[in-house]
């Protein structure tokens, strides 16, 4: 029953969460916010949720370590970007001084870095002060084995100068369905040793992330009782909240899978609320449809705001590289102001016009990467989806704006991607595509793109 | 006697300032050819090159080369009428030596003076350029011919500055969002072009500063023969004798040096109507004026082209033993693959452009100017090394391919090297065809599907057929193949690709 919930059902049981937040944070919000361009880092209290087993305060904003930013490495080669420590440290700082408690890594993120780069920083503050997520990265099958998996864990541990992890996941189940997780987490006993690890305490809370095969899903909620998942990690934003088995088959419904942990009484911890930027970075109708609305907010405040109105929500993830994403976010949820029936369907009907653009859903996650052949893939999507939202995708060579168009397209491209990493490089070898989250076909997408150029080169569009 | 530039003007009568104003005229046109042909090497966005390619083709010795008998006849015409005008307004190098001069002026007043012609040299320097014309021993063709010369300097020495400057506005642009300039990698690919450019830079500046046209007058061919014409001009400068004082003011601002006082003679050969004499003599005793037929005495005009093909080898290629990619462990999320630079494979026949009909005609007719490699867009064409085809351009694929939609080269050869074709002709032109290397072929060698030269293929001349390991690996029609480079430029095995173009000596239609 619950799988056909509609919106209004939906919002009904919303409701009953959404005024009790609205109780608790009743009079915090100041109503004349002076105007400003960066917005104040707060206005109030970061808004906190509450971990039915521990007991534990989680801020509503969850600090993603996948997108630390970086500078050019000391060797100055090309792609040997390394992580910016000074800046990564100031943000933890500033996150940790406004009420952020949750920093979400892996063995996998950054190249291998993030873990360190953020045991550095949040080793300088006291260890009861914040929450570390991080996760059984084994994708790669030397990794596989017992012996190299449970070295990976007891890596995560010497990385982030700790002895215990609050919340520990087993990473992306779901893509290559039931056989990989056997094959991850079964038959190598892994699963039954993090268990054990949650028993001796070294690791508080254990639980999923969740891309792809719903069976998995479905399988693993339905050994809950033997498992006692403390937490899952789903995919969930405006976008996606909706989107039906028949519309999409490979996409993530969230309606759903936020459904199916709440009757359980599972916390949902929530990652791509912003889809990589993707709902922050919208065609102008977009923004501007959301800026009329409520003008003095960010476009991408909508996304987090949605994210946060669930009340099973424990928290919401956001890789934030840049000090103004955080600043942007502080303020979108110190306190929270929840969505109302209204906002909702306002919401709804702008991810139905947002579904129109032709745009390929690649969140820059760049679990993709590298490529073997060079390819920076993430790089060639984007700036697609970039040309898409500026309607700089002409169709014919009679469009009004085609040589504009045009150049903007061919130039971007070249500056965005350097020759030699750009789609007509692509060689369509496919050993990129199980790893997306999105479940996109990336060298159908590249092998789009480049005839796209093409036409464009050869003004045969 | 020394006149000071006041008195020199108050006392020009006005005859003389009217004459001074084609001396104005003769400036202004020369500016003019200049900054109209200059920005030829310069600019590659190919928009210069569709608006004023012409100034390239009415050079001389590239008209020459090409057969084109309307502009050697015009210019013929034109010296005849008017004298070595030609060396004057529209020769750059000429122009560019008379920037010099004017330098040297300013250093030093009145600082030439009458020589006598050295009319062995100049006969042994044409000599020799009929000679290695007729013999095709165009490296040596390359050397003498005056606007080649000025075309390796401009794209050998300015441009790399006129790159940097794009480059720094391309930046500005990308930093305001707008894509009014964007960036463009400058490609250093002949540094045997720019030791040869920057050596004739030189010793053009140093004898230009000093003595004015030397080199036009000892060392050009093309000023050898205009002179042959120019003699029985029917409009040249006249030195009235009954005027002259004997002042040499004129002879020692003639930057031909052709001005003989003593005798009061010109050598009308050498005279490349400048009309600075005319400004400089105070006593108006010399005007440009017409005279008619005088001087019957008839010359030969130089040979025409029919060179004998010499047999060519390509010396660059390195051989070596060929890598693939392999595909890295994956194991942690982002970062870059690092990307080997290709190398060129060994060909055992060179590629020339689409339009140069044959190797043959390319190296017959090419001067080296240096012309379509400026204004290859792809980074296919770049000079030669060897002695034989030194600074003759020919293609290879490492930094991109022959592209369908362009024809830039064609467009802008003044020579018929490359001859004029579209795009239609362009995409049926067999240049080469595509060699499959089995070793290094990516679905051999790493075991994954592959088939971007098939993909990028222009003509479908490739098929993917399955191999013995079950994978698809690519089957050439060379029927089919136009030798664009596609299919080499793309291929990713690195540094040689497993698919590359061999060149054909004679190019056919498809």
């Amino acid at each position: 029953m619950s799988k056909n919930i509609d919106r209004r059902d939906f919002l009904k049981k919303l409701g009953i969460g959404t005024t009790l937040t609205g109780l608790a944070i009743a009079g915090c919000k100041n109503a004349e916010k002076t105007p400003s361009i960066t917005p104040d880092i707060k206005d109030g209290e970061m808004t906190y949720r509450t971990n039915p087993k521990t007991g534990q305060k989680v801020s509503i904003l969850g600090y993603g370590c996948m997108r630390w930013p970086t500078k050019p490495a000391e060797d100055g080669k090309e792609g040997g970007d390394e992580i910016d420590q000074e800046m990564v440290n100031r943000l933890v700082d500033t996150a940790l001084e406004n009420g952020v408690n949750y920093f979400d890594t892996s063995p996998a993120y950054c190249q291998g870095k993030s873990e360190g780069s953020t045991g550095i920083a949040l080793s300088r503050h006291p260890r009861d002060s914040y929450y570390i997520a991080t996760k059984l990265s084994n994708f790669a099958p030397q990794t596989q084995t017992r012996e190299a998996s449970i070295a990976m864990y007891n890596n995560s541990l010497k990385e982030l100068q700790t002895d215990y992890i609050d919340y520990m996941l087993l990473h992306a189940v779901g893509g290559g369905g039931l056989d990989n997780l056997r094959q991850r987490y079964m038959d190598n006993g892994i699963l039954d040793f993090l268990l054990k690890e949650r028993e001796e305490g070294r690791i508080k809370n254990l639980g999923f992330s969740y891309h792809g095969d719903i069976e998995v899903f479905d399988y693993l909620l339905s050994k809950h009782d033997e498992y006692k998942w403390d937490f899952v990690q789903i995919q969930l934003n405006y976008l996606d909240w909706k989107k039906s088995k028949e519309e999409e088959p490979l996409s993530v419904n969230a309606h759903y899978l936020y459904d199916e942990l709440a009757k359980r009484g599972i916390p949902a911890v929530i990652m791509e609320p912003l889809l990589g930027g993707r709902l922050a970075k919208v065609p102008d109708n977009i923004a501007n449809r959301l800026k009329q609305r409520n003008p003095e907010e960010s476009v991408a405040s909508w996304a987090f705001r949605f994210a946060g109105t669930h009340p099973d929500v424990l928290t919401v993830l956001s890789g934030m590289t840049y000090m103004e994403h955080l600043q942007d976010n502080l303020h979108t949820y110190s306190p929270l102001n929840p969505l109302n029936e209204e906002d909702l369907a306002f919401l709804q009907e702008t991810a139905d016009i947002m579904k129109q653009y032709p745009t390929v859903p690649c969140n820059d996650c760049k679990y993709c990467m590298p490529c073997p052949y060079g390819i920076d893939i993430p790089a060639n999507l984007l700036h697609y989806n970039k040309c898409v939202n500026e309607d700089n995708i002409p169709t014919s060579s009679q469009s009004p704006n085609y040589a504009k168009a045009r150049k903007a397209f061919l130039v971007g491209y070249d500056r965005s991607v350097p020759k030699l990493r750009q789609a007509s490089h692509c060689i369509g070898c496919g050993q990129c595509s199980p790893h997306c989250p999105q479940e996109i076909d990336i060298p159908h997408e590249l092998h789009r793109i480049d005839e796209y150029v093409e036409k464009l080169k050869q003004q045969t569009v | 006697m020394e006149i000071n530039a006041n008195t020199e003007s108050k006392q020009l009568g006005k005859r003389g300032s009217s004459q001074n104003k084609m001396k104005i005229i003769r400036r202004i046109l020369a500016a003019i050819s200049i900054l109209l042909i200059t920005p030829l090497f310069l600019d590659f966005t190919g928009t210069w090159q569709a608006l004023f390619g012409w100034m390239a083709k009415i050079q001389f010795l590239p008209a020459l080369l090409s057969l084109n008998v309307i502009i050697i006849v015009a210019l013929l015409i034109l010296t005849l009428l008017l004298g070595r005008l030609y060396c004057s307004v529209i020769c750059p190098l000429g122009i560019m030596q008379d920037g010099f001069g004017w330098l040297g002026k300013k250093a030093k007043k009145n600082r030439y003076s009458y020589s006598k012609p050295l009319n062995i040299l100049r006969y042994i320097f044409l000599g020799i350029m009929v000679t290695a014309i007729v013999a095709g021993l165009n490296s040596m063709v390359a050397l003498l011919a005056p606007y080649s010369a000025y075309g390796r300097i401009v794209s050998s020495m300015l441009k790399p500055m006129y790159i940097w400057g794009n480059n720094i506005l391309a930046s500005w642009a990308e930093q305001h969002n707008s894509y009014a300039f964007y960036d463009v990698e400058y490609w250093a690919n002949g540094y045997g072009v720019l030791v040869v450019a920057a050596v004739t830079l030189v010793a053009l500046a140093i004898l230009a500063w000093r003595n004015g046209r030397t080199y036009c007058n000892t060392i050009c061919p093309v000023g050898t023969v205009l002179g042959f014409f120019s003699r029985f001009s029917l409009f040249r400068i006249v030195l009235d004798k009954s005027k002259c004082v004997d002042c040499k003011l004129c002879s020692r601002n003639c930057k031909a040096s052709c001005i003989d006082i003593p005798n009061h003679e010109i050598d009308y050969s050498r005279c490349v109507t400048c009309f600075d004499c005319i400004g400089k003599c105070n006593k108006g005793a010399l005007s440009y004026k017409y005279v008619g037929i005088k001087n019957s005495k008839t010359t030969s005009e130089p040979e025409k082209v029919d060179g004998s093909r010499r047999q060519f080898l390509s010396t660059a290629a390195i051989l070596g033993t060929t890598a693939a990619v392999t595909a890295a462990d994956k194991t942690v999320d982002g970062g870059l693959a690092a990307i080997e630079d290709k190398k060129v494979p060994e060909r055992k026949t060179r590629i020339a452009p689409p339009g140069a009909i044959s190797l043959r005609n390319l190296h017959k007719h090419c001067t080296a100017c240096q012309l379509c490699v400026s204004a290859c867009p792809n980074g296919v064409l770049r000079p030669m090394t060897d002695i034989e085809n030194f600074m003759q351009p020919e293609s290879s694929y490492e930094r991109g391919y022959c592209r369908p939609e362009c024809t830039r080269c064609s467009d802008v050869c003044p020579t018929g090297a490359i001859r004029p074709l579209d795009t239609a002709e362009k995409s049926s032109i067999q240049i080469g065809h595509a060699v499959w290397v089995k070793a290094n072929c990516v679905p051999v060698t790493d075991g994954v599907e592959c088939g971007n030269c098939a993909r990028h293929c222009p003509t479908g001349a490739i098929t993917m057929v399955e191999s013995d390991n079950g994978l698809e690996i690519p089957a050439v029609n060379t029927e089919k193949c136009i030798g664009c480079g596609a299919c080499e430029n793309l291929c990713p095995a690195r540094p040689f690709s497993a698919i590359y173009v061999e060149g054909h000596e004679n190019h056919r239609i498809i």
